[in-house]
C-alpha cells in the first residue's frame, strides 16, 4: 500500500511565526505515529496543521498522494477525523447524539440519519465500549467516559486518518489501556492511520509504530520506539534536570537525594526498588550494590542512588567491585539488606553473603541490618 | 419518548398561539365577542366600527406581534449560537439599539422633508444600523475572551445608541415626535396590512434560510474546531449567521422599535419545554415560541391598564428578565459561565 500520509518539509506556526520547521514524516496505512515533546513544543500546532485548522507556513501535507489544500471540506471530513483537547460543547445531548455528530459529512441537507448512519454510530460506540452510555446526557458522564464518547464520535466519521491530541490525559490507567487498545484494534483491523500526541512516554513506546520527537523548532528524532528511545534521550528531550526516566520501561523517578551516601542498600532481584524510593522520599542519599546490570533494581538504582556498585550482566563479581562495596559499607552509617536467603538456606551468590557478613562486622553495635 | 415530547411541545405552542391570537383580537378597550369576530371573518354584515377594529387594527397588529416575536426569538437563538453565549440577544448585544438609531435618523430626515419613508428604506436603515452594531460587537469579541465582557460591551453600545436616539427624538419637530416617540419605545400599534405583508415576506424568507442552515447550526454548536473537522466552512457560515440574525432583528426594529428580552428568554424557555437543543426542533419552536410570547405580552400591554397602553418592552422585560436571571443562576451552578 502506498503512503497514506506524507508530510514534506512542513513548517507550522501561528501568525507567520514558525514554531516547528521542516518536518518530514511518511506514514503507511494503518500505522500509529505518536508525537512527543515538551509542553509548548508545538505538537498541537502540528496536529492542527494536519487537520487543516491551521495553514502551514511552508511545505505540504499529502493524504493518499493528494495535497491537503486540494480536498473539499466534505472530502477532508470523510478522510480525517479528530479528537481535540477542546471540550465538545453540547446542550441536552445524549452520548448517542454526540457520537452521531460524526455522521455530519455523510448526511443530507437536514442531517437525517439513515439506517446505515445509525449502524455506524452504534458500531463505533460498541468498539470503544460506550454503548451503555448511549442514552445518558453527555454532560453527566465522567471525563474518562467523555473522552471515549469523543473517540466514538471520531470513529463514526469513518475516517482513514484519526488525529488525536493528548487523548489519554483524563483517563485512569484502566481506560488508558482500553483506549489505546481500541486504537490498536482500529489500526490493525480497519487499517486506520493514527496520528496523536501523548504525554505518557511509556504508553507511546508501547503503542506506536513510529515516534516523532519535537524539540526546539524541529523534528528531533523520528523512528521506531527502539530507535528513538536511546539511553538518556528522554532526559535530553524534555530538558529533565531533576529526576529521571528509564527509557526501556518509561518509568519515572524523582530526583536522587543529594550528598554522599549515608545508607548502603544490599539488594537485587527487585527487592531494592521500594527501599530506594523510600530513602528518596525521606531525602537520605544512599549507595546500592552489588547489582548486575540485568537486575530489575539496577535502572532504578542508577536514577536514585548516589552511587551504584555494578557488574556487567551475567558476569562474575571482580575484586574491584568488592573493594568498592566494602569501602561504601564502611563509609555509610547503616546497611539495609533486602535480600533473603534461598529456600535451601544459601545466599544466591557467595559475594553477597560475604558483604552481608562484612557489614555485620563494621556495624556490629547498630540495629537495622 | 423524545418524539412524543416534541409533538406535545409543538401542540402546546400552536394551541397557545391560537388562544393568544384570538384573545388579542377580542380583548381591548372595545370588547368584541369571539362569535362576532368569526362572523366578521366570514363576511357577514356587522357594525362597521367592529369590523374596522377587527380587520384593520387588531388583526394586523396580532399578526405582526406573532411574526415579529418569532423573528426576534429566532434572531436571539442565532446570536446565542454565533457567540456561544447563553445571554446573547439582539437587545443585549446592542443590535436592536443600533438598528433603532439608524431608523430614527432616517425617519427624522424623511419627516423633516415631510415625506413618509417607505418600508424598504426603513428595513434597509434598520439592517445597516444592526450591521454596524454587530460589526462592533464582533470586533470586541476578538479582543475579549470572556462571555460576560462581551455582553457588557454590547449593553454599552446599546446605551450609547439609545442616548443618541433620544437626542434625535428630542430635537425632532413637534409633529413628528408623537410618531417617533411611540415607535422608539417599542410598540406593535399602528401596524397596517401593508406592513404585515412586507414583514411576512422578509421574515419568512429569513426563517426559511435559517431552517436550511439547521444542520450546520448543529455542527457549529459543538465548537468551532469540531465543526471545521466535520467539514463546515466556518467563516462562510458565520457570515451567514451574522446576516440572518441582523436581518431578523432589523426587521423587527423597523416595524416595532426595540423589543427587549424576547430574543434571550424565548430560546431558553423553548429548550426546556422540548428538552432538546436540536436546531431542527429549535428553529420552528423558537419562532412559534417567540410569536406566543409576544402575542401574550402585547395582550397584557393593551389590557392591563386599558385604555392606556404600555410599551411592549415594559411587559417583555418584566416577564423575560426573570428568565434570564434563572438561566444565569443555573449556568453558574454548572460552571458554564466564565
Amino acid at each position: 500500500m502506498g503512503c497514506s500520509i506524507s508530510i514534506e518539509a512542513l513548517t507550522v506556526g501561528y501568525g507567520g511565526i514558525p514554531l516547528v520547521r521542516e518536518i518530514d514524516i511518511r506514514l503507511k496505512q494503518g500505522e500509529i505515529l505518536t508525537l512527543i515533546g515538551p509542553n509548548g513544543a508545538g505538537k498541537t500546532t502540528v496536529l492542527k496543521s494536519i487537520i487543516r485548522q491551521l495553514t502551514p507556513l511552508g511545505g505540504a501535507v499529502c493524504l493518499r498522494g493528494t495535497r491537503l489544500e486540494q480536498f473539499s471540506d466534505g472530502d477532508l471530513a470523510r478522510t480525517v477525523s479528530a479528537v481535540l483537547t477542546q471540550r465538545l460543547k453540547t446542550e441536552m445531548m445524549t452520548c448517542r447524539e454526540v457520537a452521531a455528530t460524526g455522521r455530519y459529512p455523510y448526511t443530507g441537507r437536514f442531517g437525517r440519519l439513515s439506517a446505515r448512519d445509525k449502524r455506524a454510530v452504534e458500531e463505533a460506540m460498541e468498539l470503544v465500549g460506550v454503548s451503555e452510555l448511549a442514552d445518558v446526557d453527555f454532560t453527566k458522564i465522567s471525563d474518562g467516559q467523555r473522552q471515549r464518547v469523543m473517540l466514538a464520535r471520531a470513529i463514526s466519521q469513518e475516517p482513514e486518518i484519526l488525529v488525536l491530541d493528548e487523548p489519554t490525559s483524563f483517563l485512569d490507567i484502566r481506560y488508558k489501556l482500553e483506549f489505546l487498545s481500541a486504537l490498536q484494534q482500529l489500526s490493525r483491523e480497519k487499517g486506520l492511520t493514527v496520528i496523536m500526541s501523548l504525554h505518557e512516554i511509556d504508553l507511546a513506546q508501547r503503542i506506536s509504530h513510529k515516534i516523532a520527537c519535537i524539540r526546539g523548532d524541529k523534528l528531533d528524532r523520528l523512528g521506531s520506539p527502539e530507535e528513538v528511545f536511546t539511553q538518556g534521550y528522554i532526559r535530553e528531550l524534555f530538558h529533565v534536570t531533576d529526576g529521571g526516566c528509564e527509557e526501556r520501561t518509561g518509568a519515572l523517578e524523582l530526583p536522587a537525594p543529594k550528598g554522599s551516601p549515608r545508607v548502603f542498600v544490599l539488594g537485587g532481584n527487585g527487592t531494592g526498588i521500594p527501599v530506594y524510593r523510600r530513602l528518596q522520599r525521606e531525602g537520605i542519599p544512599f549507595a546500592a550494590g552489588i547489582l548486575w546490570e540485568n537486575d530489575l533494581d539496577y535502572p532504578v538504582a542508577c536514577l536514585l542512588a548516589a552511587e551504584v556498585v555494578h557488574v556487567r550482566a551475567f558476569a562474575g563479581v571482580g575484586e574491584q567491585e568488592m573493594r568498592r562495596a566494602r569501602e561504601l559499607i564502611e563509609r555509610c552509617s547503616r546497611v539495609i539488606c533486602t535480600l533473603k536467603k534461598e529456600e535451601t538456606g544459601d545466599w544466591y551468590r557467595a559475594e553477597l553473603s560475604e558483604l552481608l557478613a562484612y557489614s555485620g562486622e563494621v556495624h556490629r553495635d547498630e540495629k537495622g541490618l | 419518548m423524545k418524539r412524543s415530547r416534541c409533538v406535545c411541545g409543538f401542540m402546546i405552542l400552536v394551541l397557545l398561539l391560537f388562544a393568544f391570537f384570538a384573545a388579542n383580537i377580542c380583548a381591548g378597550s372595545v370588547r368584541v365577542p369571539l362569535r362576532d369576530v368569526l362572523e366578521i371573518l366570514l363576511g357577514k354584515e356587522r357594525e362597521a366600527v367592529f369590523r374596522d377594529i377587527v380587520t384593520e387594527i387588531r388583526f394586523p397588529r396580532a399578526l405582526s406581534a406573532g411574526i415579529l416575536g418569532g423573528a426576534l426569538a429566532l434572531s436571539g437563538y442565532l446570536l446565542q449560537i454565533l457567540f456561544d453565549n447563553p445571554i446573547a440577544g439582539p437587545f443585549t448585544l446592542g443590535i436592536s439599539s443600533g438598528a433603532r438609531l439608524s431608523v430614527a435618523l432616517v425617519m427624522v430626515v424623511f419627516l423633516g422633508n415631510s415625506a413618509e419613508p417607505g418600508f424598504g428604506v426603513m428595513i434597509m436603515a434598520a439592517f445597516a444600523g444592526a450591521m454596524i452594531s454587530m460589526g462592533f460587537v464582533i470586533l470586541m469579541s476578538r479582543f475579549m475572551d470572556s462571555a460576560s465582557m462581551l455582553i457588557v460591551s454590547g449593553v454599552m453600545i446599546g446605551y450609547i445608541c439609545s442616548a443618541i436616539t433620544d437626542l434625535v427624538v428630542a430635537f425632532a419637530d413637534d409633529a413628528d415626535i408623537v410618531n417617533l416617540h411611540n415607535w422608539s419605545k417599542g410598540s406593535f400599534s399602528g401596524i397596517g396590512w401593508s406592513h404585515v405583508a412586507v414583514m411576512f415576506l422578509t421574515v419568512s424568507a429569513a426563517v426559511l434560510a435559517v431552517f436550511f442552515l439547521s444542520k450546520p447550526i448543529g455542527a457549529y454548536g459543538l465548537g468551532e474546531a469540531y465543526a471545521q473537522n466535520l467539514g463546515l466552512d466556518v467563516k462562510k457560515f458565520r457570515i451567514l449567521l451574522v446576516l440572518l440574525s441582523s436581518a431578523l432583528s432589523a426587521c423587527v426594529t423597523a416595524f416595532a422599535g426595540p423589543v427587549s428580552f424576547v430574543g434571550i428568554a424565548v430560546p431558553h424557555m423553548v429548550k426546556y419545554l422540548f428538552r432538546t437543543a436540536r436546531p431542527a426542533v429549535m428553529i420552528p419552536a423558537c419562532f412559534l415560541g417567540g410569536g406566543v410570547f409576544c402575542l401574550g405580552c402585547d395582550l397584557l400591554a393593551r389590557i392591563l391598564f386599558a385604555p392606556r397602553e404600555l410599551s411592549i418592552s415594559t411587559v417583555t422585560a418584566v416577564l423575560g428578565a426573570p428568565v434570564v436571571i434563572l438561566i444565569m443562576a443555573g449556568k453558574k451552578q454548572k460552571g458554564d459561565i466564565r
